[in-house]
């Protein structure tokens, strides 16, 4: 599939997502909104500046600015975890794709929960990071799993659509397209590039067909 | 004969270039940027790119502007922005309705007042509150920043067809009972996540007597019950909004427009994937009191108490919400007492939304500060024009310029920690009105009401029309 794609339109593609074994922090959190990942007031930055430092800001910061202990994230036994396992609504709100690159720059690259908003789900497919759906009771176990023993990795397996730790195992959810993408690391834009007469095919027999919807003053 | 096929089945078909891999190729007949949006125009800078449909993509100055003593913008950095996307559609040859255009305003009130909008289009924009667009019958959704630079590229984008769900609305709303109402108190019944992965259909008969601005802020709430999109099928009302407004089609093809729109309903049995039935006429005025909008509650009721909830998540999330907002388990919503108010927003700063809140204002002094941001600067003229201004400046608020203002609180109109507001925003999530801030979300005639008492209110008594 990837040959088609030109060369120089392929080095803008994501990192591939296989199977990530990495220390997992639970936040067990529901309707997580993206303005709690990422505050609006920190949207102005540029996206070679990196977000990673915003990530959670004001609930994992007390009215001082102080880390609070008391978030999971802020201890040290989470310093290096690669993936979260919060609660259901995971990313609702706004679209603000800000907080997927907070969760990147802070090295998160997959998050496990009962459900996702659909546009963070989506803007978290271009940027490699993986949302994996389990059931409530599933992410209730995983997060209590990594709790009560934060040094044993969790194994989060694409391909199979499994995440492992020790003898346990659960299955997980994905689009069947959005997996594909992360699994190969495909760039849409270089993907849709190969639809180039198609497009303008579309377009042209759409603007012949339905001349009301191209804008008179346009 | 073909399958019967919803509305949204028939849209998003229309616009399907080519599929693979269980996602669609969607043709894009309209893209509104606005100064979030650079991050899309860099991405397609770093890739040596160029607006691809530059008639068919418009830009509005809305998130960043500022409310007072325009032009001047006050901090370098704000400016910044809106100076950014000055220069991203004028490199692009991209139309702008910019800080000083007669035309400005929030993007998803410019988008029906100037007739960019209409019936069958798909619309998209790095915003979620697109799903208002719907309340014409278009298929409208927010994207993130990668998508917005693949259509700013290519104009199109790659979609999962979402599932289907209608929600089907009986009943007469009664007197001061408006969409925002009937949003809340859908929101609270099916949860903020509760249309998620769908696209709503809104039908029913109090849908048909909603007029046309009250549709667009029940589609715009449609994105905080988690759905992808919410569509209202075209009718007579919709077709008298749209007529001659500045980008609406003239003469013969206003004509095959009528033609087309006329086939833009759901068919006798179509199948929807989930069917939900409510009655308005039972509703009363909504006020939220927590952290998310799902956390919704009539006006005459009392706070939740976790202790009662016995699902582990739920009884956290209560006593964390109650906690953030400074509220107490069992306490009286009317007897909780406002810092300040805010009227305005994508959600509800209409002309009509407008005259709500002056209806309940009128001759009235408001007991705390507040701001009036109007949903464009043509319905701040309007309101000028009918003596609106008057009213709220007569009642002690402040009459601003319009832009997003304090819903979203990037442009420096911020609720000050620890104060409480009262919203006819959006979003009562936690720190968006500023950090630390409170907000409680209702209409406007709700907040117009809060302004009067003091206290979060029913706002029917102080209507003109109120028989006790």
């Amino acid at each position: 599939m990837r040959g088609r794609f030109s060369p120089l339109i392929r080095a803008d593609a994501v990192e591939k997502f296989t199977t990530l074994t990495a220390s997992a922090c639970p936040l067990r959190l529901a309707n997580v909104d993206t303005d709690q990942i990422l505050p609006a007031r920190y949207l102005k930055v540029k996206r070679a500046a990196g977000f990673g430092q915003y990530l959670f800001h004001d609930i994992r910061r007390d009215t001082q600015g102080a880390l609070r202990h008391d978030f999971p994230l802020n201890q040290p036994r989470w310093r290096d975890a690669k993936i979260l396992v919060a609660g259901h609504n995971f990313g609702g709100g706004s679209s603000r794709e800000a907080a997927v690159y907070a969760l990147c720059d802070a090295g998160i690259r997959c998050v496990i929960a009962p459900s996702f908003g659909d546009i963070f789900s989506q803007n978290a497919t271009k940027n490699g990071l993986l949302t994996a759906v389990v059931s409530d009771d599933a992410a209730a176990e995983i997060a209590t799993a990594v709790d009560a023993a934060p040094d044993l990795p969790l194994a989060v397996d694409l391909e199979n659509r499994q995440i492992r730790r020790g003898t346990k195992s659960w299955e997980f959810a994905i689009e069947p397209a959005r997996r594909e993408r992360l699994l190969n690391g495909w760039d849409d834009i270089a993907t849709t590039q190969s639809f180039k007469s198609q497009i303008a095919a579309f377009r042209s027999r759409d603007k012949d067909a339905h001349q009301w919807k191209y804008p008179p003053l346009g | 004969m073909s399958d019967p096929q919803t509305l949204f089945d028939k849209v998003w078909s229309a616009h399907e270039i080519a599929s693979q891999g269980g996602e669609s190729l969607l043709w894009v007949d309209r893209h509104f940027v606005h100064e979030g949006s650079f991050q899309g125009f860099d991405q397609v800078k770093a890739r040596g790119g160029k607006v691809a449909e530059p008639s068919l993509t418009f830009g509005v100055a809305d998130h960043y502007v500022p409310t007072r003593n325009r032009p001047a913008i006050a901090s370098p950095d704000i400016a910044r922005m809106v100076e950014q996307l000055t220069e991203n559609t004028r490199a692009n040859d991209v139309t702008l309705f910019g800080l000083n255009d007669p035309r400005q305003g929030i993007v998803h009130v410019v988008g029906p007042e100037q007739g960019l909008t209409l019936p069958g289009l798909l619309i998209v924009c790095g915003d979620s509150h697109t799903s208002t667009h719907g309340a014409l019958g278009a298929l409208a959704f927010g994207i993130g920043a990668s998508e917005v630079a693949h259509v700013l590229m290519t104009q199109t984008l790659w979609q999962k067809k979402p599932k289907r769900m209608r929600i089907t609305i009986d009943g007469r709303p009664s007197e001061g009972i408006g969409a925002k109402d009937i949003a809340l108190t859908l929101i609270a019944k099916i949860g903020a996540n509760g249309a998620q992965g769908h696209a709503i259909e809104f039908s029913g008969a109090a849908i048909r007597t909603l007029s046309i601005e009250a549709r667009l802020t029940l589609c715009n709430m449609s994105i905080e019950a988690g759905a992808r999109c919410a569509m209202i099928a075209p009718d007579d009302k919709t077709i008298a909004y749209i007529k001659d407004r500045p980008y609406t089609p003239q003469g013969e093809t206003w004509t095959q427009a009528l033609d087309e729109w006329s086939t833009l309903k759901s068919d006798d049995g179509a199948k929807f994937d989930r069917e939900v039935t409510f009655d308005a006429s039972q509703m009363a005025p909504v006020v939220t009191w927590g952290t998310s909008p799902e956390h919704a509650l009539p006006i005459d009721a009392q706070l939740p108490d976790p202790a009662s909830e016995n699902d582990e998540t739920r009884r956290k999330a209560i006593a964390d919400a109650l906690d953030y907002m400074g509220l107490k388990p069992g306490q009286k919503l009317t007897d909780v007492k406002v810092d300040r108010i805010f009227i305005g927003s994508c959600t509800n700063a209409r002309i009509e939304d407008l005259r709500a809140a002056a209806a309940v204002l009128r001759g009235r002094k408001s007991k705390v500060p507040g701001l009036i941001a109007p949903g464009s600067s043509m319905v701040k003229r309007q309101a000028e024009h009918e003596g609106l201004d008057r009213i709220f400046l007569d009642a002690g608020l402040e009459w601003a310029d319009s832009g997003c203002s304090m819903c979203v609180a990037i442009n420096g109109d911020l609720v000050p920690p620890g104060e409480r507001c009262a919203s006819s925003t959006n979003r009562n999530f936690r720190g968006r009105q500023g950090p630390g801030a409170r907000t409680h979300i209702m209409s406007p005639a709700m907040v117009a009401a809060a302004a009067v008492h003091g206290y979060l209110a029913d706002a029917r008594p102080l209507l003109p029309s109120y028989k006790s």
